[in-house]
């Protein structure tokens, strides 16, 4: 199972080779695995179907308790058959599709890391995997978007899709933690297995925060804005990432989550308005747009916002509903978009109003456009009609707002009725088009082969719903639920409400689409409004803001005045210490002056002396000197309590100091620029508060001890398992070598700071 | 780097130089048992050598090098890491000092350890950074 996670990792790393290797059927030697993982994962439907669940686990931090647990059930079986089936189009769709692109070997990398983030992401039974798993989904579709990083519009769009996602990932991952805190367990099935979660005084903030994560990676309004900006990434991408698969995610998680935290009040008002208001919004911006992937995936927001209802209304019906639909949109917008793609290589359309009677020039996929369009609208005998039967008739039945939530799914069912017209009709009837490219000849095999499988299964699935059924789409309904369902998926219901409803929107959706363009005529004002208000502007006013917060901070932290940062550090440290020592009462013991010898009065008046002339003398080479003498004297100090190391130690940096200061000296101009006698008598209060505030933190620890010294191990411990009697240089280089270690880097840093400041300086001058 | 023209600190350093680098690393060595270590040592070999870098051109201070300082502070570095992994190797933590035990002929008994190795490390480290921040000064001069 690790292997089968982990293998679309290992692929992507000799994609490239392969790719050399096999040059244009690489499509086809790297969909191989996609193919290889189908058929292992189906051979887990026989066990699954009986309701039977199958669990992995391996340890990966220990120390954490973390493992790496997979559990395949119905759900994460359902999941991983979309994933590695559709991949396996997917990939070799791509081998044709890129073929005159420059760096295909870079696609073939992410795509399959993107394959097997997924497969872990819907297999991890742990929260931490899954939260791993998750974010690396949304890097590689950043990557994946920015594929034609040349393009500043497609920059902009993959970064924006990585900020809204990894912003909601960052809530999805507080959500995570306190679901463990609350379910006592990192291990998703021992959470969900628990009872009272929904009754937990977290409740609330833990649902909140997850469910900010899923809005966000599941495209629902008021995030929807990134996927229709997705688009910018290649054609496969957008069928594979952002319509089958990735953006699911949300979606599956909510599912996922469904027996633990779902059945509240605040579960089905929140996830069934949100998702219902999605659905429309997404379901009316895709019969507002011209642009072909701009219209499915405006769809795709539909498809998801309808997921996330029905999931909120959470009756076995809705469930039910829920894993059809999401199988039905799975086939048929996967092939959807593998047809855009070909609409895009053969005749060079971007944009449905450039076409028009291609069904002439491409019958074949002009055929496979009309089933999965036919399945996208709902028409009987199609897998989608099952669907949306079942979605209707989930929302008449829904325990609360039911009303509110049947208007949105008519409004949604006529509009998408238009869409699928749009999709269906529109490029290949009517009269012949000028197209930007001239179609010769039909895609090649590799290209039909997704959407002429994809499209026919949903025809299949249609006349023969218990295919699907068995196996996959109960035991997923089922894990959803929390309880076994008993589903039996038919495509003849009787004449009930949702059949009439059906068969008006289908009437409505038709003639929507005859005046579709006063549709969109009619709604064109609401650009401006979006431009001005929507979404996405605010997402820009956000980063817009972000940048100019970093800049103002930027300007007042960082001044490149030294004697300002010293300032900031110093306040900085009085403040937090300061307000530690008052709320822990820290208190220093009685302070006796009798056991002082006369030669330590000696060294410590000798020390002051320096330390009074360093800050009053005029001339830089006194002060520094004077700043020697001082270390000097502390050194002494050292010494005279028996610490002959640290006393060499002080003796050398002193000196060193000394000297550096001087070499500094000589650079400085000749004039002096002394402070106004204020700034001096501020300089004054904040040095001899600091001053006072490490006395009397060196006092509180000498009085006040939370441990017992470790000084007592270091002494006992030196000569025996160090082999050392100088217990200073055992404990730096045996027992705390990790430290030194840290300070060296740090000392080799400084100077390679200091060497880039002055001689790349210097450079910049020539 | 405007040479000091005082013939005693010239003398002077020509032949506490060597006198000094050695004590440096009489320092590194015993550091172990008596006060010293690969800190100290490293003071003292920098300091030795800026001594004379006061005392002479940077050309000839660069001359008693024969090495970069920078590549001083990368081969110490490198050593200070590369003593760390051996006890990776017997099941034990990053870290875990290994001791070998030689029989020296008229010497006795020679326990020769990882903490060596890193102990020298800190050395050159200490060296290299020392000497490349005050290169860098002195050369930025002109």
């Amino acid at each position: 199972m690790l292997l089968a996670v982990l293998s679309g990792f290992l692929l992507a790393a000799i994609a490239p080779w392969v790719h050399r290797l096999s040059g244009r059927h690489s499509g086809w030697v790297l969909a191989a695995l996609p193919g290889a993982l189908f058929i292992y994962f189906l051979s887990f439907i026989p066990e699954i179907a009986d309701g039977g669940q199958v669990r992995f686990a391996y340890p990966w931090v220990p120390g954490l308790d973390i493992q790496l647990s997979f559990l395949v059930d119905g759900l994460s079986l359902l999941f991983v058959l979309l994933i590695s089936g559709i991949g396996f189009f997917i990939v070799s769709y791509a081998g044709r599709y890129l073929e005159k692109h420059r760096d295909v070997g870079r696609f073939y990398v992410l795509i399959l890391a993107f394959m097997g983030s997924m497969l872990g992401l819907v297999l991890a039974d742990n929260l931490i995997a899954l939260f791993v798993f998750w974010e690396l989904t949304s890097i590689t579709s950043y990557l994946l978007i920015g594929y034609n990083h040349e393009d500043a519009r497609a920059r902009y769009c993959a970064l924006q899709g990585l900020i809204v996602t990894v912003g909601g990932g960052l809530a999805l991952l507080a959500g995570f933690v306190m679901l463990a805190m609350a379910g006592g367990s990192y291990e998703l099935s021992e959470v969900l297995a628990g009872e009272g979660l929904q009754e937990h005084a977290w409740y609330l903030p833990i649902l909140l925060l997850v469910l900010a994560g899923a809005f966000t990676k599941s495209a629902q309004v008021p995030f929807h804005f990134w996927l229709p900006n997705a688009m910018a990434a290649p054609t496969p991408v957008s069928a594979y990432l952002h319509s089958a698969t990735m953006v699911k995610a949300g979606v599956y998680l909510l599912a996922r989550l469904n027996p633990g935290l779902g059945g509240t009040d605040e579960w089905l008002l929140i996830l069934s308005l949100f998702g219902g208001v999605t659905m429309l919004t997404g379901v009316f911006l895709a019969a507002r747009s011209t642009g072909v992937k701009q219209v499915l995936a405006y769809s795709t927001v539909m498809a998801l916002g309808t997921l996330t209802m029905l999931i909120g209304v959470g009756t076995e019906t809705a469930i039910i509903a829920a894993v059809t639909f999401l199988m039905a949109h799975s086939l048929y917008k996967g092939a959807l978009f593998l047809i855009a793609g070909i609409l895009d290589h053969e005749a060079g359309c971007k944009d449905f109003l450039q076409t028009g009677g291609l069904r002439s020039a491409l019958p074949v996929t002009t055929f496979f456009a009309a089933i999965a369009a036919l399945s996208l609208g709902g028409v009987i005998p199609m897998f989608g009609f099952i669907a949306k039967e079942l979605m209707l008739e989930a929302v008449l039945e829904a325990p609360t707002v039911s009303g509110v939530l049947t208007a949105l799914a008519v409004a949604t069912a006529i509009l998408g009725v238009l869409v699928a017209a749009i999709v269906g009709i529109k490029p290949w009837f009517g009269p012949r088009v000028k197209t930007p490219k001239d179609p010769h000849h039909e895609a090649p095999p590799a290209m039909l082969a997704g959407p002429a499988v994809l499209g026919s299964l949903g025809l299949l699935f249609g006349l023969a719903p218990m295919l699907p059924e068995w196996g996959v789409l109960g035991a997923a309904a089922g894990a959803v639920y929390g309880a076994p369902l008993d589903v039996k998926l038919s495509l003849w219901h009787g004449i009930n409400a949702p059949l009439m409803i059906s068969a008006a929107s289908l009437l409505l959706g038709l003639a929507l689409y005859t005046q579709w363009d006063r549709f969109r005529a009619a709604f064109a004002w609401l650009d401006g409004v979006a431009n001005s208000i929507g979404p996405e502007r605010q997402y820009d006013r956000t980063m817009a803001g972000l940048v100019w917060s970093a800049d103002w901070q930027t300007r007042v932290l960082q001044n490149g005045y030294l004697r300002y940062y010293l300032l900031t550090i110093l306040l900085m440290m009085l403040v937090s210490v300061g307000v530690t020592a008052r709320i822990y009462d820290i208190s220093i013991g009685e302070l006796s002056f009798a056991d002082i010898q006369i030669q330590e009065w000696t060294v410590l008046g000798m020390t002051l002396a320096a330390a009074a002339v360093a800050v009053t003398i005029r001339s830089r080479l006194g002060a520094v000197a004077s700043l020697g003498a001082l270390g000097f004297g502390v050194a002494l100090i050292y010494v005279l309590f028996s610490a002959p190391d640290v006393g060499i130690t002080q003796v050398l940096v002193e000196t060193l100091t000394v000297l550096l200061l001087v070499l500094v000296l000589f650079r400085l101009p000749g004039f002096l620029n002394l402070s106004s006698p204020l700034v001096r008598v501020r300089d004054a209060v904040i040095a001899l508060s600091v001053g006072g505030m490490m006395t009397l933190v060196m006092l509180s620890t000498l009085h006040m001890r939370a441990h017992d010294s470790i000084s007592a191990y270091h002494v006992a411990e030196s000569e025996p398992s160090g082999f050392g009697r100088n217990i200073v240089n055992v404990i730096l280089v045996d027992f705390r070598a990790l430290d030194t270690l840290g300070e060296i880097f740090v000392l080799a840093l400084a100077a390679v700071g200091v060497y880039a400041m002055i001689n790349l300086r210097a450079e910049d001058r020539k | 780097m405007s040479t000091m023209h005082s013939l005693i600190l010239r003398t002077a350093g020509n032949f506490l130089l060597p006198l000094l680098l050695l004590f440096s690393i009489f320092l590194l060595l015993r550091g172990h048992d008596e006060p010293g270590g690969g800190f100290i040592g490293g003071l003292v070999a920098a300091s030795a050598i800026v001594l004379n870098l006061f005392a002479m051109e940077i050309k000839s201070a660069k001359a008693v090098l024969w090495v970069d300082p920078r590549h001083v502070l990368g081969i110490g570095m490198t050593l200070a890491i590369v003593s760390a992994i051996p006890g990776a190797f017997f099941g034990q933590p990053f870290f875990t000092a290994q001791w070998f035990t030689f029989d020296v002929p008229a010497l006795g008994e020679l326990k020769v350890g990882t903490v060596l190795m890193f102990d020298i490390g800190v050395y050159l480290v200490v060296i290299g950074a020392v000497l490349t921040i005050m290169l860098s000064l002195a050369e930025a001069e002109d």
